[in-house]
């Protein structure tokens, strides 16, 4: 479905052009137009396929601390409008909010690197046709070694503009192209690979269906293990889980500010291991380069962990303006990064004795959240590792782990980073990953 | 049981759609709907579907938040569009728009079969869909008081003093206190000949309290972990009664901070209904998904244990263990009159004496599986495709009182409210919290646990059930973030349970 741009221009003219009639005393509107397309494969053949043009609006009405906000599709200037009095006539009613100050004020925008555009002409012309052939490179693939492809492939091309009447201006293009596949091979074995990238031109369609069958092919009859503790080799679809969901339940400001994070009281303490270091930046151009938050402000790069000690945490508005401070652009979403180490995933395995290779985890929830305790499942490939050579595959395996312990025990690091959803993780080895219970498969 | 009371209107009673628009200019006075679906239907035809469908969906919402004695969130949300679902060449396509407009219409429907044909290039058999009769008709749900006419004022000064009354402890940093409502109003028309137009009001509320003291955080929620909802109207957020809970909700937060952890060890376990609705969620309501135990989900959450050769040969629980999957109670989150296929909504029996005998399902699966559609086919709005969904997914009542659990048990634990979950993809090895329990011993409530947590298979939990409460202690629990499929969906769906016992339970409590 081609996106009909409206383009900087007329976008940010449309908000102005609302603004002007707002009644209250700060207004900010949000304009996100763009087209979506998704082909999904179970069975090795095309089971869903779906294309769909979207026109989102918000509009954030303020009078003196009251604050409500209203959502709508629109169609033209006229919609816009009639949204600009409905979050108008909401926030008329609404209560005040001693903890609210004001909307953002306009900021300068970080450097951001010339490669780091966050938009693809090829991903937003990707066509039907073009999606079915790259899901048959896929499952030809999964054929050669008798393996049933299951995934999915999405396109994303969106633009989005942001004003307020403060006089914040942002607007940038954006693209995303996703695939996932999960093999099942013939004999109980599955297997996973995934690649995203910001042009569909990234992705390599033979090498995800190839990654996947053959974890799918080599995790064939799984033998069943005892629970307990494990050293730990995590792919970095794994260790991504384990990374997004560390920043996760800690570094949010409010979680911070409200007392109901594990850096709470441990700003510039060392908190893991010596060897982990995190931040957060959006601008990456091996990320989803994303230069503005929901609010229009540009994105900062934050750095939340250096050396194992909490140096940073992450700022919307609202969070920043309660301690008198600038939000980093964190309404919204995130986008952590581990430092690298040195070491391959074959080293990683090569020094471990007796231990397991996780290539996913599966259906992960934070258990407790001080201790950054998080349980779930392994999926799609687990492996026994005996005296340094991957053994036999193995039943999944649920785990119950505090993070804070993970990251305090992290071995090795692996040398490369991918791209897992918006988390640049590489593989770790831990030392200690406690597993309490087993599935039948 | 009393089942869900139609209200069938004539064409003139129900409103058209134009006049519910409160803005967007697509919907021009005169637009006629009827006439839009006929273009849509016919420009798919021409295009090349064997079968097509269209969804004109106009979604409305609200939701107030407040957090800690503030308003936080005030929101309203409107979103109309319309989507095309076609089958060409025997493969599916599915192609929607926000533009309401019958040039749009026809560029979309044009759009979708397009799709379907590429999606036929790796097809390995033809779409065939089970029959039905088709429906015109108009419906919707019945409710005294429309959440939407009520003053933001009236329904914020409801929420603080909840609010109030759980702050009255200072141990209490954190609270939590919302109300949400949505109004849902679609036409489905079909090329099979279905024209059918319904309404859904739905309303719902709930209250947290979370005490935080020495790096300790526990938090207590009522009437469930964010609130209990329901096919009604504000009258059903009037009979939670939030503020006559508040000051039990914080006390019960505050405790926790000096309960100790849970210990570890098998136990007899007693479960609250709010914390049996989600395991029957979890447990019950996904590996029922036909579509799921026919790998279509398999690359996001999973498939199911629940096989099609387990079909009435597999002993799912105790034979206390009656489940059904019924869109038919009156006023519960997961009913409707007709799914997005046009088929009647039912009741259909899942587990029977603790057999397995029942599924979700659409045309399609159910013709895979030579029956009819059970009627489960739910989108998430106008730019989703409907998917198999939870209806209200109940767990029958027996004859036990919860008094009556209790004082017949020796030593177990009795453990209320979720607080975290997981399952494996197959639906086997799950994993819950819950915000609060309680030691039993010589069939008495004693000490209170934090943190407990527990641990099992699923056919062995249910094969350990041994005692179900009955009728009067049974409620339909209304669950309004079922996330489902790519891109995620979210389902509104209940549950109706009565609190039960299972037998040696895995449990643990971090510390």
């Amino acid at each position: 479905m081609k996106t009909r741009w409206m383009g900087e221009d007329e976008m940010l003219s449309m908000l102005e052009e609302a603004i002007a009639l707002s009644s209250a005393d700060q207004t900010e509107i949000g304009l996100s137009v763009g087209s979506w397309a998704l082909t999904r494969f179970a069975n090795s053949y095309i089971h869903q396929n779906m294309a769909s043009q979207s026109i989102q609006a918000h509009v954030r009405a303020v009078f003196g601390k009251k604050v409500a906000t209203a959502y709508s599709t629109i169609n033209n200037r006229e919609g816009l409008k009639e949204l600009v009095r409905r979050a108008v006539e909401l926030a008329k009613h609404q209560d005040d909010n001693p903890d609210f100050v004001s909307l953002p004020e306009p900021s300068l925008p970080a450097a951001r690197p010339e490669e780091a555009t966050g938009y693809s002409e090829e991903t937003a012309a990707c066509s039907a046709e073009e999606r079915a052939s790259i899901v048959q490179a896929i499952i030809k693939e999964n054929d050669r070694v008798s393996a049933s492809a299951a995934g999915s492939l999405g396109t994303w091309a969106f633009e989005r503009a942001t004003a307020n009447s403060l006089g914040i201006r942002s607007y940038y293009r954006s693209t995303l192209a996703k695939v996932t596949t999960v093999s099942t091979g013939p004999d109980g074995g599955f297997g996973y690979a995934l690649a995203t990238s910001v042009s569909i031109e990234d992705i390599d369609p033979t090498a995800v269906g190839r990654e996947a069958s053959e974890t799918a092919r080599a995790s064939a009859n799984p033998i069943e293990i005892s629970p307990g503790e494990y050293e730990c080799v995590l792919s970095p679809y794994a260790a991504s889980e384990v990374i997004e969901s560390f920043v996760h339940t800690g570094f949010w400001a409010r979680a911070f500010q409200e007392g109901r994070s594990f850096v709470c009281g441990k700003l510039g303490e060392q908190v893991v291991g010596p060897n982990v270091t995190i931040w957060d930046d959006a601008l990456d151009p091996r990320t989803l380069v994303t230069p503005y938050d929901a609010e229009g402000v540009p994105k900062q790069r934050v750095n939340l962990l250096e050396k194992g000690i909490a140096t940073g945490l992450l700022y919307d508005s609202y969070a920043a303006h309660r301690e008198g401070k600038k939000s980093t652009g964190h309404a919204g979403g995130f986008n952590p990064i581990m430092m690298p180490g040195d070491a391959t995933v074959e080293q990683m395995i090569q020094s471990t004795e007796r231990g397991l290779f996780v290539t996913r985890f599966h259906y992960t929830n934070v258990a407790h959240l001080m201790t950054a305790t998080i349980t779930g499942m392994t999926r799609d490939g687990t492996f026994l590792i005996e005296n340094g050579r991957i053994a036999k595959p193995v039943k999944n395996l649920r785990f119950t782990q505090s993070l804070l312990e993970a990251l305090s025990n992290v071995d090795m690091i692996g040398k490369d980073l991918k791209l897992v959803d918006s988390t640049l993780a590489p593989a770790l080895k831990i030392k200690k990953w406690r597993f309490v219970s087993a599935t039948e498969f | 049981m009393q089942r869900w009371k139609f209200c069938v209107h004539t064409q003139e009673s129900i409103p058209k759609l134009n006049h519910l628009d409160r803005g967007e200019d697509t919907l021009k006075e005169g637009f006629d709907q009827k006439k839009f679906c006929e273009a849509v239907l016919e420009a798919a035809r021409s295009a090349g579907a064997s079968y097509a469908d269209v969804r004109i969906v106009k979604h409305e919402s609200q939701g107030i938040a407040l957090r800690t004695g503030k308003v936080e969130g005030l929101g309203h949300s409107l979103d109309l569009g319309f989507g095309v679902r076609v089958i060409a060449d025997g493969a599916w396509g599915f192609a929607a728009s926000p533009t309401l407009t019958i040039e749009e219409g026809k560029l979309v429907a044009e759009e979708a079969v397009r799709i379907a044909k590429a999606s036929a290039t790796s097809k390995r058999r033809d779409v065939h869909l089970s029959p039905i009769e088709p429906v015109e008709g108009s419906f919707a749900n019945e409710w005294k008081i429309d959440p939407f006419e009520v003053p933001i004022e009236q329904k914020i000064d409801l929420l603080k003093e909840a609010d109030r009354l759980l702050r009255q402890n200072e141990r209490v940093r954190v609270t939590d206190c919302s109300m949400h409502f949505w109004k849902n109003h679609q036409v489905f028309a079909s090329t099979d000949g279905a024209y059918v137009e319904q309404e859904k009001l739905e309303s719902g509320a709930g209250i947290a309290a979370t005490a935080i003291d020495g790096g300790e955080v526990q938090r207590r929620s009522y009437p469930a972990l964010g609130g209990d909802y329901a096919a009604a109207g504000y009258e059903f957020v009037e009979s939670l009664k939030l503020i006559e809970h508040a000051e039990e909700v914080a006390r019960e937060a505050v405790q926790l901070l000096e309960s100790p952890p849970c210990p570890s060890g098998e136990f007899t376990l007693i479960l609250e209904g709010s914390m049996l609705a989600l395991q029957v969620h979890e447990s019950c309501g996904h590996p029922i998904e036909l579509d799921r135990v026919f790998g279509m989900e398999s690359s996001f959450a999973g498939t199911s244990f629940l096989t099609t050769e387990k079909l009435n040969t597999f002993r799912y629980g105790s034979e206390l263990v009656n489940t059904t999957a019924d869109a038919t109670i009156p006023g519960a989150l997961g009913s409707f009159f007709y799914d997005d296929e046009g088929v009647p909504a039912q009741c259909i029996d899942i587990v029977k004496e603790g057999m397995f005998c029942g599924y979700l399902s659409s045309r399609e699966t159910a013709a895979e599986l030579g029956i009819l559609s059970g009627g489960s086919m739910r989108a998430d709005g106008w730019d989703r495709i409907p998917l198999i969904r939870m209806t209200n997914i109940n767990l029958m009542p027996g004859d036990w009182t919860l008094d009556e659990l209790i004082a017949d048990t020796q030593d177990g634990i009795y453990a209320a409210t979720v607080k975290s979950w997981s399952i494996d993809d197959k639906r086997l090895n799950f994993h819950f919290g819950t915000e609060a329990a309680w030691e039993i011993k010589d069939g008495a409530l004693g000490r209170m646990f934090r943190n407990a947590m527990y641990n099992d298979l699923t056919p062995r939990f249910w094969n350990s059930c041994d005692g179900i409460c009955g009728e009067d202690e049974w409620h339909v629990w209304g669950v309004p973030n079922c996330g489902k499929g790519e891109p995620m969906q979210i389902a509104h769906v209940g549950h109706g349970v009565a609190p039960a016992r299972f037998r040696d339970v895995r449990m643990e409590g971090a510390k």
